[in-house]
């Protein structure tokens, strides 16, 4: 006895299998999603006055990978439309654009990633504070102490707080400026590590990147080896970019509501 | 005896079922049959060694500082410095203590209740060819095997397994210097995903695949437990997932999610950014791991109603209030979670809020069980293996519920918070109550699987003695508990004792509680040897025990009992029409005492 | 092929998608503009942000997810999780908020 209903609707409920269980899959997507949201409110609502970051993300390049995101979905569904009516040709051409899209995401994300790495905070022994990107990086790090020099490109403050909000004040000139090892109290680049902003930025943006990559992985089976599917089952195949394209949309949904999150509030 | 309803063994499926070699047909297979037999096998291994981790933690704990018995040399030859002289250092204690709680949940009982049972019996009751997913099945499986392999190397690694309790606290957790920590959350990582794939293939097969004929309020009890179980484990499980994430990233990258500013571990200042919110880690833990406590029962409950109705020859009382009581509990279960939190400093009206809630959920705890009880009443019943097993889980778990309740309210919460009358209750009712009906289950689907039946006396006195020793074991943790004896501690309190804190301080330990650890150790050696008959009687019976005579032997109305034995893949050669419930026992003017679902109406 | 036919696939529901499309890049340009206007409190950016992005989501959700036309099971098991969700959130932060307000000194 066969699997019933992997194709036909079934009656009582007017679903397919695998639309079931890819609903059920994103349900539990959404809880992962939103335990992550709920941890960025409370790590938020519990920072101490005036060390929130604000503006320390690059929002043409986040308005850029939204566009870039809605787009993918749009191509989407339309590869869908295509193979409801019979167009394969187009069907390839829609999703060869989406595949386009999740590359595009990728490498813009891959850049804002670098560009974080390469961002140094220093306190100073003199209390004050040296934050900018590292042009030339000639440290040697020995326990606590450094020797050696540095160049940023940056500026220097004395209130760590005129680091967090960047849409408060006036971007200040940013010049090369160069640090001494022995200048340097504590010294350390904005990964996630650097403080709970950038750690709940860093693995929101980084589960969401790993489904963009695993949709893409899906996605472009379907759209290259598993197109074959459409010679024998063109039914069946066409349900499976349905599934994926759910998927893919969802991955959307949450970069919707990331990008205000993390970008412009 | 009445002729079988089995339908005769389809050559057809033969022709879609590829000729399947030892690989295949055992090891990669994609049948639920056998990945529930899978799944079964791996879990009763992994229940085994949880309960060798706890033999030796109550040695140690009625014993402290003295080397282990026979597994002492052991020990110390494979651990190293932790068990150096055979005796158990705080810190093994600790990491034994962390994974027999990890181990029993996550790698037997719920692989068991729900993914061996479930697995194997749903698609059978609801009369479909298999799961609605068959390679995410055995997807699912290989998680859980990879996770387990996970947690069960971290033993060997330098610093050993994880050390910080099964709930895994930060700043503990990821300020313990090993890297047992991060294999434990990697672990989890696979259970957790090996259990949302199994969940979401349980609920799309009971929507999808239920034959024709098979309404909702048709379904066998159990498979409206299974659909509940899994719908909690779906929902409940990503925000753990979420916050191992965060705590991995803690652990390895450095982060502050769960460490607060001004951490000093060991008197230094931590190198963190700080910022971080330790309550975060235990609200995330316990959004699961409330529901999880419910995941451990339902099945359990799903078995005892099957079983109840067969051996009782009558139908279940108030099926509609159960399946309603138990879609109410699996709701209710998802807001009740911070009073496993009433000790964290939360105000009088958030744990006023879950107090409430959880006093709420009790009652469609007590429904389902005042159902069960009933179902007893003017039975004509069979004591078999399965049923003694099940008749014991009613009042066993009427006691672990019970003891719930002063755990519910946050005022006697106070005094009872974190001691051994925590963990009395909830043993009684993953002990002689899960377990127990897991017993029952095993022993009444068997004749299925094998076509045999297991030895009844051995049975017998496996219940006996089970049922015995584990009240033996559980009982006086009750009274330890309410003397104030905390849990975890590898002395077994002998620094709180009240020889130790001299006669100036009150609420020491009496040398009586203290005393209850030995003879408690000795009632744990006991329940160990009763499972010898047990495993011996398993593994005896699977090739020698007494032939069950027909694809039937219990007279049972559900589909599962209604195909040969054990069911070829397909399960069934054509869908079968399902015409009534699923307990029509003893019902007037039929010439039987049961009446199988699918079989046809009399003209 | 028209068995499986609950969504036709008409020139109808292109555009359709079209102007979801176009409405969702005018909702992405609306957020980015009104992250830059100063309103009296940050509370107001917020809850502007959320509206957006909440409206943008239900688009995507309804109409290229095709939830506006799915059946009964899918919503229930989606309205499941909205409260679960919400329930996370709220009482989370609730928890987290409120302190026992009376201490005892001596």
């Amino acid at each position: 006895m066969d699997i019933p209903y992997t194709v036909e609707l079934r009656p009582d409920t007017g679903l397919y299998n695998a639309k079931v269980g890819i609903w059920l899959f994103l349900a539990s997507e959404v809880m992962l999603f939103g335990a992550l949201f709920s941890a960025y409110i409370l790590l938020r609502v519990g920072a101490p006055e005036g060390y929130w970051p604000h503006g320390w993300l690059n929002v043409p390049l986040g308005t850029a990978n939204t566009l870039v995101l809605i787009t993918s979905s749009i191509t989407t569904v339309l590869a869908w439309v295509s193979l409801k009516a019979n167009q394969f040709g187009r069907f390839k051409l829609f999703h060869a654009i989406t595949l386009l899209c999740a590359l595009v995401f990728v490498g813009i994300k891959s850049f804002e990633y670098h560009d974080k790495f390469v961002h140094y905070e220093f306190t100073l022994k003199n209390g004050k504070f040296a934050d900018g990107h590292m042009v030339e990086n000639k440290l040697k790090q020995d326990g606590n102490s450094f020797t050696g020099y540095a160049v940023i490109r940056g500026h220097v403050v004395e209130d760590e707080r005129e680091l967090y909000d960047l849409n408060a004040h006036k971007a200040p000139a940013h010049e090369d400026i160069r640090i001494d090892g022995a200048q340097i109290a504590k010294m350390g680049n904005y990964g996630p590590w650097h403080n709970t902003y950038t750690a709940i930025y860093f693995t929101l943006t980084g589960l969401h990147a790993l489904h963009v990559i695993g949709g893409a992985i899906v996605i472009g089976f379907l759209w290259g080896p598993g197109s074959k599917l459409w010679e024998t089952d063109p039914e069946r195949f066409t349900n499976r970019i349905e599934i994926s394209g759910l998927f893919w949309h969802f991955v959307d949904l949450i970069w919707i509501f990331l990008f205000p999150v993390l970008y412009l509030l | 005896m009445e002729a079988t309803h089995a339908i005769p063994h389809p050559g057809v499926h033969e022709a879609h079922h590829e000729g399947s070699g030892f690989w295949r047909g055992y090891v990669f297979s994609t049948d639920h049959k056998v990945i529930g037999l899978q799944y079964g096998f791996t879990a009763l291994c992994f229940l085994l060694f949880g309960f060798f981790l706890m033999l030796m933690m109550r040695w140690q704990i009625g014993h402290p500082g003295q080397p282990v018995p026979i597994m002492g040399p052991v020990l110390e030859k494979v651990l190293g410095q932790v068990a150096s002289r055979g005796i158990m250092s705080p810190d093994l204690y600790n990491s034994f203590g962390a994974m027999h709680g990890t181990i029993m949940v996550f790698m037997a009982i719920v692989p068991l209740a729900f993914a061996a049972f479930g697995n194997y019996l749903v698609p059978l009751m609801i009369g479909a060819p298999d799961m609605a997913f068959p390679r995410v099945n055995m997807a699912s499986y290989q998680a859980y095997v990879l996770g387990g392999l996970i947690m069960f190397t971290s033993f060997f690694i330098p610093g050993g397994a994880a050390q910080a309790g099964w709930t895994s606290y930060s700043p503990l957790a990821t300020s313990i210097p090993t890297n047992g920590q991060t294999f434990w959350i990697v672990g989890m990582v696979l259970l957790i995903t090996s259990s949302l794939l199994g969940a979401v293939n349980v609920i799309a097969t009971i929507i999808q695949l239920r034959a024709p004929g098979m309404t909702w309020m048709r379904l066998p009890f159990f498979v409206w437990a299974q659909f509940v179980t899994a719908f909690l484990l779906l929902l409940a499980f990503p925000p753990l997932e979420a916050a191992a994430l965060m705590q991995l990233m803690d652990k390895v990258a450095h982060t502050s999610f769960f460490l607060p500013t001004g951490l000093a571990i060991g008197g230094t200042l931590a190198n963190v950014s700080g910022g971080g919110s330790p309550l975060l880690w235990q609200h995330l833990f316990w959004f699961l791991a409330h529901p999880e406590v419910y995941v451990l029962i339902l099945p359990a409950m799903g078995i005892v109603a099957e079983i109840i109705a067969n051996n009782t020859r009558k139908s279940i009382w108030g099926y509609k209030s159960l399946v309603y009581s138990i879609l109410t509990l699996g709701f209710l279960s998802f807001i009740v979670w911070a009073h496993h939190m009433y000790l964290t400093g939360m105000g009088t009206r958030i744990s006023t809020f879950f107090q409430t809630t959880t006093m709420i959920i009790s009652i469609p705890s007590v429904v389902i069980l005042t159902c069960l009880f009933m179902s007893l009443w003017g039975g004509s019943i069979r004591f078999n293996t399965p049923m003694l097993f099940v008749m014991a889980f009613l009042p066993m778990f009427g006691i672990g519920g019970l003891t719930g309740l002063p755990l519910g309210f946050s005022y006697s919460d106070l005094h009872l918070h974190d001691t051994y009358y925590v963990i009395a209750h909830f043993h009684y009712i993953v002990a002689p109550g899960t377990i127990f009906a897991l017993f029952a289950g095993i022993y009444y689907w068997f004749p299925k699987i094998t076509g045999r039946t297991m030895d009844e006396f051995w049975g017998r006195v496996h219940f006996w003695l089970s049922l015995v020793f584990m009240n033996l074991i559980f009982q006086p943790m009750f009274a330890q508990g309410m003397a104030g004896m905390l849990r975890r501690m590898s002395d077994g309190g002998a620094n709180y004792s009240a020889a130790t804190l001299g006669p100036d301080v009150s609420g020491g330990l009496s040398s009586r509680i203290l005393h209850l650890n030995i003879f408690i150790l000795w009632a744990a050696v006991g329940l160990g040897i009763a499972q010898v008959p047990f495993i011996l009687n398993f593994f005896w019976s699977i090739k020698h025990g007494k032939p069950a005579g027909s694809d039937n032997p219990w007279q049972a109305t559900t589909l599962e009992w209604q195909t040969p034995t054990p069911p070829p893949h397909g399960n069934f050669a054509t869908p079968p029409q399902v015409y009534r419930g699923p307990y029509e026992y003893s019902v007037p003017g039929h010439d039987r005492d049961f009446t199988p679902q699918n079989e046809p109406e009399k003209a | 092929m028209s068995k499986n036919e609950n969504h036709p696939a008409t020139a109808h529901s292109v555009r359709g998608y079209l102007i979801v499309y176009v409405a969702l890049i005018v909702g992405t340009i609306l957020t980015v503009w009104a992250s830059f206007i100063h309103f009296p409190s940050r509370e107001i950016n917020i809850v502007v942000a959320l509206v957006i992005a909440g409206t943008k989501g239900s688009l995507v959700a309804a109409y290229f997810m095709h939830l506006i036309s799915e059946r009964k099971m899918i919503y229930s098991v989606l309205s499941c999780t909205a409260i679960f969700f919400t329930g996370l959130m709220a009482l989370t932060l609730w928890a987290l908020h409120d302190f026992p307000s009376l201490t005892v000194t001596h």
